[in-house]
């Protein structure tokens, strides 16, 4: 008892307790990313060639107006001086005002993010109750080379509808499931039923490519020699997968699974745009079209301070399940 | 040479074979097609604007009459060449990002390293969008927005490739002989590397075809009068209800286009891994009835095999008897089955393995085959879960590492003995303690990492300890420890042996464990015991020239310094083509004909010795026939 | 050949309250033309000296000399000391052939550079024909002859061989003992051989030195050192070294609990 005090008691003076490194080199990676993500928001105006106001405006418009748009965009400012304003700006919640509605970025955001959000964690939460549970039982139905036409028909199928992206998957479910079956309506936000499709689009890929990497890892960890160990132990079957098999696979396809999930946060562009949803991945494209750039920097900071979160999450869902990823990284 | 049968066999496989004729034929279509199909396509037809399928045009025209199935043709070329330009610039980029830290040394490689860390969080698509509005909207933005955005994830790959291949002790070893860095790079690394980033530079092209349709799609790639497949789909979206045609023909194009680019890598890929033990299955062996039950045997072993698909038979009729309390060791070199004979034992042999045995029987009850089934499954569970343990090689892999490891001793106990949870968490508690672990109470609640190699060990055998063990099948228990734990382990199973009079079955490819530590000594070759002795007589009475030559080969502290060690020419037998005769004949100095061509059974000599061989050395007969050969220390011929 | 001095070697790995001194103040000398045996358990320290010597890691403190003239590893210099490494399926280059590994280690004054890769075949025992070819189509021992070889390629004044025979079978383990003592003998080179297992350092070794947590715990001729060991890690490294002929049916007697 007294060990385990002074044991624990001197690593945390110390500052070294494998918690404390873990969250410290966490929240560096996360400050890193989140500088290099505002920084290139803020230099993506500056490196477009020419004059981003003019670009905009088009050629029609008078310089009088432009001069006057550059001066309110700060743009004749010198550079460090114009990235101390964006810090600013951004700190206080201010994101600017788009080009082309004169509405501030910020209040298009609050209006859109809602729909694409939605979207997203539906489609993520369909894509996970469909992959691991099929993902699991394939692997333990194909381990060790069974039932291999099984194995194959799961393969073939799985990798066909992961190379199919999403918006060509929205086309067709649009067609088959809209235009022919007339069972959910072509586009649009509206009732539940209008939210059928676009989650389908969206988490049929990834579900395709979470089953594979889950059956896979599953069939890694029945190969361990822990796993030898305990069916040497002789339990039952069940215990040996649930108990054994089962924390170990899943603690790898989190990780990839983490992965997907940021990707899927960017495929709310795709299908957002073959639904019109009304959310940011339909404005972020009309806003490039539009050269409407505030506008565009403020959806690029949403969506990629989105995907620093949803990397945030996994690893500390992996270091809370997987106790060695804290220790093995160090 | 082998590269060239390895493609061969990924053509052969009916996915390899699918995926290439695909790939040639959509690769040959991007070429031919606006050749012989250009005009066709921008041909405008005013009197047939947005029309259906018909016979003139099969996919119908769109709203300037134009035939969109040669349009889907055509754009073929634009589609496929500008994802090949893309992912040109993304292997590129990505090479010379990942192999920053070979050429530029430390920090440069760091900052190279922190760079793609960072890019590769963000997903493809998001990256191509912002690189999208830097570099304009249109097809020349487009194909440098998603080759940047490719760049990333190659890096990644190509940082995780070098750096496996900076780790191998080749790459050490040049750097001894002075290899500059930038030849190191190309003559040892990139070669190294190639066939991989090659197979995956394929499998991205179908990814970049894909992402490239997207933004063409959303209107932020290819620009009209130009047109691609994304662009194609884009035009006709907004028609679908009425010509869903003109919609899906050219996202067909652009799935099928990208399944061929994306199959063949994988096939490829598949290939040149490993490949995958397939096969029919063989038949279940006949079992004969069990014989007269040994009564103090704790294991018997009869004609015990192993096979696997191909066919191999790594372990063909082995039979031996474990007494009560006995230590005996199975000595021979790696692949001469007798890690399969501890998991055939043990009942751990995974399908596609096969075992069958004329009898194979734990304390009485049979294993194996037709009498087997008359104790139940559950019975017979019980039976090995507390009377069987198992102790394996790798200390590091064998416990589940996230389990504590009091739990995983107290569940075997929990399942079979119908303890409580606190009373099998006391039990595993004085099991840790029974294998001499320090702080046992603490120790049961910490996780398999936390403790040392020789720790892991003790808490494997503490195991099997849970229940009233009659024998622990130990497979290289001691290989992967030190020497001085090495012998603390050993201690422990000798110790656990006189104290709870428990059998052991100790397989080790060390001969000088196994005659220290053993009572009895089988020596296994090819799949088979070719001596069966007391270890007492392992040094000074082995007939088999394989045991007098295994134990000569090994130094140990006595060996003479004045003479070179003995050595056993030749390679061991492949399992897959066993000769006919002795399978040791070839590497035998005393081999005569008749060992080339009859197999010599495992025969009695003497009281508790058992030799398998033509020409036992040592005995009286052999002696006088060649005399003065007794010394087999200068085993050279 | 020549004499390697270890002086007042140290080398650190990581920084700050995580750093891990992996060799600790280690004075050793290998005399020329002698072979030093190092033995040590795995995490001693032995390898990481092995390392430093040959420049693949950095000694955080310390020299280490070579007839009195500290070492440069810098790149296009000759390079007096070579080493061999544990596994032969790792050390060789697996798209070059053996030709080729061993040239790549010939110094560019040698001359005919493919009469030198066949002269040091056929001394390590190997056909000079198998120059063409691949490391794939060799058995574990055949390429440790060739590692042995392409070290000595580099005209070396010292070799450093590390746990050369622990990744291979025990019947081929015998071959290459038996080449390195041979050549060893016939060669006069300066050698530091290192091995976990006693009894092989006892049967290729002058000098044995025994390492222990980085340090050096003993170091005398092998004969001393075996019969009268004065350290307590040696005596019980000799005491867990395998003897043949004694079966112990009694127990040990048992010193330390904890592994």
């Amino acid at each position: 008892m007294t060990a385990t005090a002074s044991v624990s008691g001197a690593a945390a003076s110390f500052g070294t307790h494998p918690w404390v490194r873990f969250a410290a080199r966490r929240l560096g990676r996360l400050v890193g990313s989140v500088l290099v993500l505002v920084s290139a928001a803020f230099l993506m105006i500056h490196l477009i060639p020419g004059d981003p106001v003019r670009g905009a405006l088009g050629p029609a418009a008078a310089q009088s107006v432009v001069d006057a748009q550059r001066e309110s965009l700060g743009l004749n400012d010198p550079l460090w001086v114009q990235y101390l304003h964006f810090l600013q700006h951004l700190f206080t919640g201010n994101l600017g005002t788009s080009i082309t509605t004169g509405l501030p970025v910020s209040d298009v955001i609050r209006d859109r993010l809602p729909a694409t959000l939605q979207l997203a964690v539906a489609a993520f939460v369909v894509a996970v109750l469909i992959a691991l549970p099929l993902g699991l039982a394939m692997g333990v139905l194909t381990r060790a080379g069974r039932r291999p036409r099984a194995e194959l028909s799961f393969t073939s199928t799985t990798v066909v509808l992961a190379a199919i992206p999403e918006f060509l998957l929205a086309v067709g479910l649009v067609y088959v499931f809209a235009v022919t079956l007339h069972w959910f309506p072509v586009a649009g936000r509206g009732s539940a039923s209008s939210y059928v499709l676009p989650v389908l689009a969206l988490a049929i890929g990834p579900a395709a490519v979470l089953a594979r990497i889950c059956r896979v890892e599953l069939l890694a960890v029945l190969q361990t020699d822990y796993l030898r160990t305990a069916r040497a132990k002789r339990l039952p079957a069940v215990a040996v997968y649930l108990r054994h098999a089962l924390p170990n696979a899943v603690t790898a396809t989190i990780t990839l699974g983490g992965l997907l999930l940021g990707g899927m946060v960017a495929g709310t562009v795709l299908v957002e745009n073959v639904f019109s949803w009304p959310g940011l991945g339909s404005t972020i494209v009309s806003s490039i079209l539009a050269k409407d750039y505030p506008l565009v920097q403020g959806v690029v900071l949403v969506y990629g301070a989105g995907v620093l979160l949803v990397n945030l999450a996994v690893d500390v869902i992996l270091a809370v399940l997987d106790p060695r990823s804290t220790i093995r990284e160090s | 040479m082998k590269r060239t049968a390895r493609w061969i066999a990924v053509l052969r496989t009916p996915v390899g074979a699918g995926a290439g004729v695909l790939l040639l034929a959509v690769l040959l279509l991007a070429l031919v097609a606006p050749l012989l199909w250009s005009h066709q396509a921008t041909a405008i037809d005013t009197e047939h604007l947005l029309e259906g399928t018909s016979a003139k045009h099969w996919l119908g025209t769109d709203n300037l009459g134009r035939d969109i199935f040669y349009r889907v043709l055509v754009a073929s070329r634009t589609s496929i060449l500008l994802a090949l330009i893309a992912t040109s610039i993304a292997v590129v980029c990505g090479l010379a990002l990942g192999c920053a830290p070979t050429v530029l040394g430390r920090r440069g490689g760091r900052l190279a390293t922190a760079v793609v860390n960072i890019a590769v969080a963000f997903p493809g698509l998001l990256l191509a969008l912002f690189f999208a509005v830097v570099f304009g909207v249109g097809a020349k933005g487009a194909v440098l927005a998603i080759g940047l955005a490719g760049a990333p994830s190659f890096a990644r790959l190509t940082q995780t490739l070098v750096a496996g291949i900076e780790k191998r002790d080749f790459v050490a070893a040049a750097r001894i002989a002075g290899v500059g860095r930038f030849r190191m790079l190309s003559r040892h690394i990139l070669p190294n590397i190639a066939e991989p980033l090659v197979v995956n530079a394929t499998i991205g092209a179908g990814g970049t075809l894909l992402a490239f349709a997207g933004l063409s799609f959303l209107g932020l790639g290819v620009q009209p009068p130009a047109y691609d497949w994304g662009r194609l789909m884009g035009e006709s979206l907004n028609s679908i209800y009425v010509h869903p045609a003109a919609a899906l023909a050219p996202g067909v194009a652009v799935v099928i286009a990208g399944l061929a680019f994306n199959l063949f890598g994988e096939a490829v890929a598949k290939g040149f891994g490993v490949p995958v033990l397939k096969g029919s299955r063989l038949p279940q062996g006949e079992t004969a009835p069990a014989a007269e039950v040994d009564e103090d045997a704790v294991l018997v072993v009869k004609d015990l095999h192993v096979s696997f698909p191909g066919p191999v038979t790594p372990v063909r009729g082995i039979s031996f008897t474990i007494g009560r309390s006995e230590i005996v060791g199975v000595v021979g070199e790696s692949g001469s089955g007798k890690s399969l004979t501890a998991l055939a034992v043990a009942q751990l042999i995974e399908s596609p393995g096969q075992v069958r045995a004329a009898e194979l029987s734990f304390l009485g009850a049979p294993l194996l085959g037709r009498a087997a089934v008359r104790s139940t499954a559950a019975a017979r569970r019980r039976l090995l879960g507390t009377s069987f343990a198992m102790v394996f090689q790798d200390p590091m892999t064998s416990l589940n590492p996230t389990m504590r490891v009091g739990a995983q001793l107290a569940e075997g106990a929990r399942e079979h003995q119908g303890m409580s949870r606190r009373q099998a968490m006391n039990r595993a508690v004085d099991r840790l303690r029974a294998v001499r672990i320090p702080l046992p109470e603490r120790r049961a609640h910490q996780y398999p990492h936390e403790f040392s190699g020789g720790m892991r060990q003790r808490a494997m055998i503490g195991m099997g300890l849970m229940g009233t063990p009659a024998l622990i099948v130990a497979d290289e228990p001691t290989t992967a420890l030190d020497v001085t734990v090495q012998r603390q382990v050993l201690e422990l199973l000798e110790q656990i042996r006189t104290e709870n009079e428990v059998a052991v079955l100790l397989i080790s490819h060390d001969i000088t464990v196994v005659g220290q530590v053993c009572d009895r000594v089988l020596v296994m070759y090819a799949g088979r015991i070719v001596e069966d002795l007391p270890a007492s007589e392992l040094y000074t009475g082995a007939r088999h020239p394989y045991t007098r030559a295994l134990s000569a080969a090994v130094p140990d502290l006595d060996t003479p310094l004045d003479e070179p060690l003995a050595v056993i020419s030749g390679r061991p037998v492949d399992p897959a083509h066993y000769p006919s005769g002795c399978a040791f004949a070839a590497r035998c100095e005393f081999a005569t004909d008749r060992c080339r061509t009859e197999d010599p059974a495992l025969v009695s000599h003497g009281p508790a010795h058992q030799v398998a061989c033509w020409n036992p050395q040592g005995s009286a007969a052999w002696q006088a026939r060649y005399p003065g050969t007794e010394s087999i220390r200068t085993g050279q011929r | 050949m020549s004499e390697l001095r270890f002086d007042q070697v140290s080398v650190r790995f990581g920084t700050g309250s995580r750093a891990i001194t992996a060799v600790d103040d280690v004075d050793l000398v290998v005399p020329s033309g002698q072979v030093v045996g190092l033995v040590g358990e795995s995490g001693s320290g032995k390898s990481t000296l092995a390392r430093a010597a040959v420049g693949l890691v950095e000694p955080s403190y310390g020299r280490i000399l070579l007839d009195g003239v500290p070492l440069d590893h810098r790149a296009g210099k000759r390079r007096p000391l070579q080493m061999v490494f544990q596994d032969p399926y790792s050390s060789l280059d697996p798209r070059m052939t053996v030709g080729d590994t061993i040239a790549e280690a010939v110094p560019r004054t040698a001359g005919n550079r493919a009469d030198e890769v066949a002269r040091l075949l056929e001394l390590v025992g190997l056909d000079a024909a198998r120059a063409n070819a691949y490391p794939g189509a060799l058995s574990g021992g055949q390429r440790q002859r060739v590692a042995i070889a392409r070290a000595l390629a580099g005209q070396p004044d010292v070799i450093i061989a590390d746990e050369i025979t622990s990744a291979l079978d025990v019947s081929v383990q015998g071959t290459v003992l038996n080449l390195v003592r041979s050549l060893q003998r016939e060669l006069k080179l300066s050698m530091l051989f290192i091995s976990h297992n006693l009894a092989v350092v006892r049967y290729v070794s002058d000098l044995i030195a025994v390492m222990y947590l980085g340090r050096i715990v003993e170091f005398g001729p092998a004969d001393q050192l075996l019969t009268d060991p004065q350290h307590d890690y040696t005596r019980e490294l000799l005491a867990a070294a395998p003897r043949r002929g004694t079966t112990s049916s009694s127990p040990y007697p048992s010193q330390r609990t904890s592994a």
